[in-house]
């Protein structure tokens, strides 16, 4: 299948997605499961990262300023804005494609494989509404948290880092922080995170819904998936960068 | 009553159905049988629309089904209940919610309500007991069973059974068997079973429609297979010595030769 057929069924999901739920209630702890498996789940992976990040921005940050001129608390603050501005939201989105993604894609493709889809469409259920809507909109507002999260967490990351090596202390590291704070970074970085969250959660979707085969095909659609989400994350960074900024 | 003509389905350039035409009668067991991929599934996934054929028409107590829109088939699915071939458990819910999913889903009964009605279900396919355990612990014919349960639980007006005692002993197998017939007369259901299943089609084959090389090859009830002249169908139904005899003791049964106990007379 080629780019359009891909795109055009992609789209057809999308839009099958929206319809009047058979029952409010069962769709409603559907959405709750899913903010469970999707943010509580990915919430250790996201700590570790983003700790990690913060600490080697900080330590790599001095490794490459060193000239005496510029003072030690301007390492805070290119921290800060790596963190919030490309760090916390894409990286972490990228790892969250692997994560949830692969997720999403093999329960749906297991689903499929095992003709409980089927069985649900018999029972009268829109598939699409009750099985992939709540995924979407528990990534929706699950995602930005984590990367709120995620930001929080590196920059802590980073001032622990800073005094732990004996760069820069605390102190200076939360002057640099305060300095030149433009809040439109964190808008940024948020329009970033929702556009992450509706990719990784649509494709993974996609190609959970449409799988045709047995286990193998399940394994190689989910892979399949992540690749995707990977590549359309990047290239929406670099499309909402140079609108945006 | 299901009505369906001249449906046709080719996957690639392989012809599965070659344009079958029956009625499914309202009350009674219907029963597509036919070898190991006659393409009885396929027909079956055809009438209830998961797959599209790529010819016919399917009517439905009077109403068209190949014309109704998407919502106007969500509506009546409601009213279809199906029994996959491969069970289709919801593996992440124990049997007691996989069977109360669909009441959970359009009825608005009490919870105490709605789980009477799941363990008076479960205990007609003989499973009380198992609530609690989940599609990976138990065996296939159980599976069979809870899908059974699913399918009936909210007494559909068509019921669908794909193999409905494929992998259980015969015991079970005609218990499942004879709760499919009692419950289809009861409620007045339009059943529909596919089964190469020889016991089943002796016990409750009020209307067989056999299918061979993608046509309806044979069609009648369980006397007249009896009596059928079809080479094909007697390869099939009656494939052993075994079943031969049983065969020609019937007839002689039915001819009054031999006494219902198996006592020769005149
Ligand atoms: N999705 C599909 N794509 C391609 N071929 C298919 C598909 N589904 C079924 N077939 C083919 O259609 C034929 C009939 O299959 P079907 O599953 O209906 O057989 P069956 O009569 O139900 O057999 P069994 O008794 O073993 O269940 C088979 O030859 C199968 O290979
Ligand atoms: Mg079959």
């Amino acid at each position: 299948m080629n780019f359009f057929t891909h795109f055009g069924k992609y789209i057809l999901m999308l839009k099958g997605m929206f319809s009047r739920p058979e029952n409010a209630k069962l769709y409603w702890k559907e959405f709750m499961h899913q903010c469970s498996e999707i943010g509580i789940g990915s919430i250790g992976i996201v700590a570790i990262i983003s700790v990690f990040m913060g600490a080697v921005s900080t330590v790599q940050t001095s490794y490459q300023l060193v000239s005496p001129l510029i003072p030690l608390k301007t390492i805070a603050t290119i921290v800060r804005d790596t963190v919030i501005l490309e760090f916390s939201p894409t990286l972490v989105c990228i790892v969250l494609a692997g994560v949830i993604g692969s997720k999403i894609a093999s329960e749906l493709g297991n689903m499929r494989v095992s003709e409980q889809i089927d069985a649900l469409e018999i029972m009268g259920i829109n598939t699409k509404t009750y099985l992939v809507m709540p995924k979407v909109a528990a990534a929706l507002l699950t995602i930005p948290m984590l990367v709120v999260i995620s930001m929080v967490l590196g920059i802590y990351g980073g001032r622990f880092a800073g005094s732990a090596s004996g760069i820069l202390s605390p102190e200076t590291f939360d002057t640099g922080l305060m300095e030149n704070f433009m809040p439109y970074n964190v808008t940024f970085a948020l329009i970033k995170a929702y556009t992450f969250a509706f990719i990784i959660s649509t494709v993974s979707a996609y190609y959970g819904y449409y799988v045709k085969g047995g286990a193998l095909e399940i394994g190689r659609s989910s892979t399949t998936s992540v690749v995707v989400s990977c590549v359309m994350i990047l290239l929406a960074d670099y499309v909402l960068a140079a609108i945006l900024l | 009553m299901i009505e369906f003509r001249n449906i046709q389905k080719q996957f690639g350039d392989k012809v599965v159905l070659a344009g079958v035409s029956h009625v499914m009668e309202t009350g009674m067991a219907n029963l597509i049988i036919g070898t190991s991929g006659s393409g009885k599934t396929v027909l079956q996934k055809c009438l209830v629309g998961l797959i599209e054929p790529d010819d016919g028409e399917i009517i439905y107590d009077g109403r068209s089904f190949t014309e109704m829109s998407h919502e106007e088939r969500k509506l009546l699915r409601q009213q279809i209940g199906m029994l996959f071939q491969g069970s289709a458990l919801f593996d992440s819910m124990s049997v007691e919610d996989n069977v109360k999913f669909p009441l959970d889903m359009f009825t608005k009964d009490t919870l105490a309500a709605k789980l009477k009605r799941v363990n008076e279900v479960l205990e007609r396919v003989n499973l009380s007991g198992s609530n609690k355990k989940f599609p990976s612990e138990i065996s296939g014919g159980m599976k069979k069973r809870v899908g059974i349960a699913r399918a009936i639980v909210l007494n559909p007006k068509f019921l669908f059974c794909d193999e409905p005692n494929s992998g259980l002993d015969p015991q079970t197998s005609l218990l499942i068997d004879k709760l499919i017939y009692d419950i289809t007369k009861e409620f007045n259901m339009t059943t529909i079973i596919n089964t190469h299943d020889m016991n089943s089609v002796m016990e409750i084959g009020d209307n067989i429609l056999y299918l061979a090389a993608g046509k309806k090859e044979w069609t009648g009830n369980s006397k007249d297979i009896i009596f059928s002249d079809n080479k094909q169908l007697n390869e099939f139904i009656f494939a052993s010595e075994f079943l031969q005899d049983a065969k020609n003791m019937r007839k002689l049964e039915a001819k009054g030769h031999v006494g219902p106990d198996g006592e020769i007379k005149g």
